[in-house]
């Protein structure tokens, strides 16, 4: 093993012992000089998972986070320098994670807050001209063959459990009186000029947008929606600015 | 090893850096609006290249707006110059297109290494200084500028713990890597000052040993301290604590050695009001402009 793959193999083990070759002028024991790099890489981890997942973080309290990120980096340590990446895998891993099996819903809201991320650092991209959206939607006979392009922060969430209300109340200081966690919830996140914005919509909604985004006309969509309120999902759309773009079909499937 | 002092000589500046030798700021997000809304007199901002590889957003949005009215410093801290692997080709192409977007005045690395294979360890980690490392990161720094087409500033660390294969001085190392590649030093007078605590050297001595004709940029940071195994004071780089006395006191020594060279207030952790990191510029400035008087 090259002395970089030990030095990094035992930064990350605690139970590995302290690298060999290493001094220290004063000739201290080098494993207490290297307990700093170890304590180092393993606090700038955590404290990048608990910027990422705030309100995780503040559902189970500080302790409890840091030492469930601490057993996640360990396993899961960052495989890109671009940290905004890391802990991507952090709800799957509170999935398993069974101390954390008395918070059901914890690895949806860490769901909902990386989509926030990724909504946040998403690419930039002109909303549609209101004028133009206009036009389109007054033309009925071919409303429904419309294709609608969404803003790349577009991110949907479909949850067994209250997760928006959760992550809301949590944004407020308020505290989860009168949510019912057990209530199925489903989120659309976009941004909205510089700001992160969620929504709860209901399973129909989610459905449309799916749709929408994966490039189905509005009639297609709505199809597999029925339930779907396509203008005041449409509505909801433009007032975020969450379409850039739309055109028509030439020739129907 | 030289412990003579260097005459202050005009223009000793690495010629290549066109940043201004005034005091610079790290930008913070929480600081965005600050600065555009008031516009505040800071010689340039310093970005970590790393934090703006996304593809839109505020990020950006606000880099390019106060880009306009600044001079920036680009600090990259995962290139992994160090790395006894190849340097990371996919890193090397986002940070020359991040340069080609900002065209910053400064770009600046770290003696130091922090990936291994896939693995990102997010912490700048120690060398073995000998001939064997020396060619490698003489290599890598050589392939970074040439992909870059543009000198980078190597800066020195702040290190723990010491190799025992090493066989060269870290002032020499960093002189021989500057003459053989061409690149110019980021001195951090905090990383000098814990270094030479942590290993009992004399921190004036190490600096006379320095190539401070290459010095294109200087950092001041704060540090935090603990203690090793046997008591002894170990002094940790964490960028959390305001700059320490003994850290100003070299820092007016390094003036006197080069004159004004931009300066950067680094705070990463326990970030405070923006008017305190203000101050310390305003110290820093201070001492910019009475070294400038001397030359």
């Amino acid at each position: 093993m090259s002395s970089q793959a030990t030095f990094a193999a035992a930064l990350l083990d605690p139970r590995q012992a302290c690298p060999p070759g290493l001094c220290c002028a004063n000739g201290a024991d080098p494993a207490s000089r290297f307990a700093v790099y170890r304590n180092n890489v393993l606090g700038s981890l955590i404290n990048a998972l608990a910027d990422g997942y705030p309100v995780v973080r503040q559902l189970v309290g500080d302790e409890f986070f840091q030492a469930m990120a601490g057993v996640h980096a360990q396993a899961c340590a960052p495989d890109s320098p671009l940290m905004n990446r890391y802990g991507a895998g952090l709800a799957d891993f509170i999935e398993r994670f069974e101390p954390a099996s008395s918070v059901p819903y914890l690895a949806d809201v860490a769901r909902l807050e990386r989509l926030r991320t990724l909504a946040y650092h998403a690419a930039d991209a002109q909303a549609a001209d209101l004028g133009l959206l206009a036009a389109a939607l007054a033309a009925p006979p071919s409303l429904g063959t419309l294709r609608v392009m969404l803003h790349p922060s577009v991110h949907l969430l479909a949850s067994a459990f209250a997760v928006v209300a959760i992550w809301a109340a949590h944004q407020a200081g308020e505290t989860l009186a009168g949510i019912d966690p057990g209530q199925a919830q489903q989120a659309l996140v976009l941004r909205n000029g510089l700001d992160v914005e969620v929504f709860a919509i209901d399973h129909a909604t989610y459905t449309f947008i799916q749709h929408l985004q994966n490039g189905l006309s509005l009639d297609q969509a709505w199809a597999f929606a029925p339930d779907a309120d396509p203008g005041h999902t449409l509505a909801l759309l433009i007032n975020h600015h969450a379409i850039t773009c739309l055109h028509h079909d030439k020739v129907l499937p | 090893m030289t412990t003579s002092c260097k005459p202050a000589v005009p223009g000793a500046q690495a010629a290549h850096v066109e940043l201004p030798p005034r005091a610079g700021l790290g930008l913070k997000t929480g600081h965005f609006q600050a600065v555009l809304g008031s516009r505040p007199d800071i010689g340039f901002f310093e970005v970590h290249a790393e934090n703006y590889m996304v593809a839109g957003g505020p990020f950006h949005h606000y880099l390019s707006l106060i880009r306009e009215h600044y001079p920036l410093s680009l600090h990259g801290v995962g290139l992994s110059i160090g790395t006894e692997g190849k340097l990371d080709e996919v890193h090397l192409k986002r940070l020359a297109e991040l340069i080609e977007r900002y065209q910053p005045q400064a770009f600046s690395e770290h003696l130091a290494w922090s990936s291994h294979g896939p693995v990102f360890l997010n912490d700048l980690l120690p060398l073995a200084y000998d001939a064997q490392t020396l060619d490698r990161v003489c290599a890598h720094i050589e392939h970074v500028q040439e992909t870059l087409k543009r000198p980078m500033l190597l800066e020195n660390p702040a290190t723990y713990l010491a190799f025992e294969r090493s066989t060269i001085d870290e002032p020499d190392f960093l002189g021989d890597v500057i003459r053989r590649t061409g690149c110019g030093l980021l001195l951090d007078v905090n990383n000098l000052y814990v270094s030479c605590v942590n290993h009992q050297r004399d921190p004036l001595a190490y600096l006379d040993a320095l190539p401070l004709h290459a010095v294109g940029e200087i950092h001041l940071a704060g540090f935090a301290e603990d203690a090793d195994s046997l008591g002894d004071r170990l002094l940790i780089d964490d960028h959390g604590a305001p700059i320490d006395l003994a850290v100003w006191a070299l820092y007016r020594q390094v003036l006197k050695r080069i004159g004004p060279v931009a300066t950067l207030i680094e705070r990463d952790n326990q970030v405070p009001a923006f008017s305190v990191l203000q101050e310390e510029a305003r110290q820093a400035d201070e001492l910019l402009h009475g070294a400038r008087r001397l030359i």
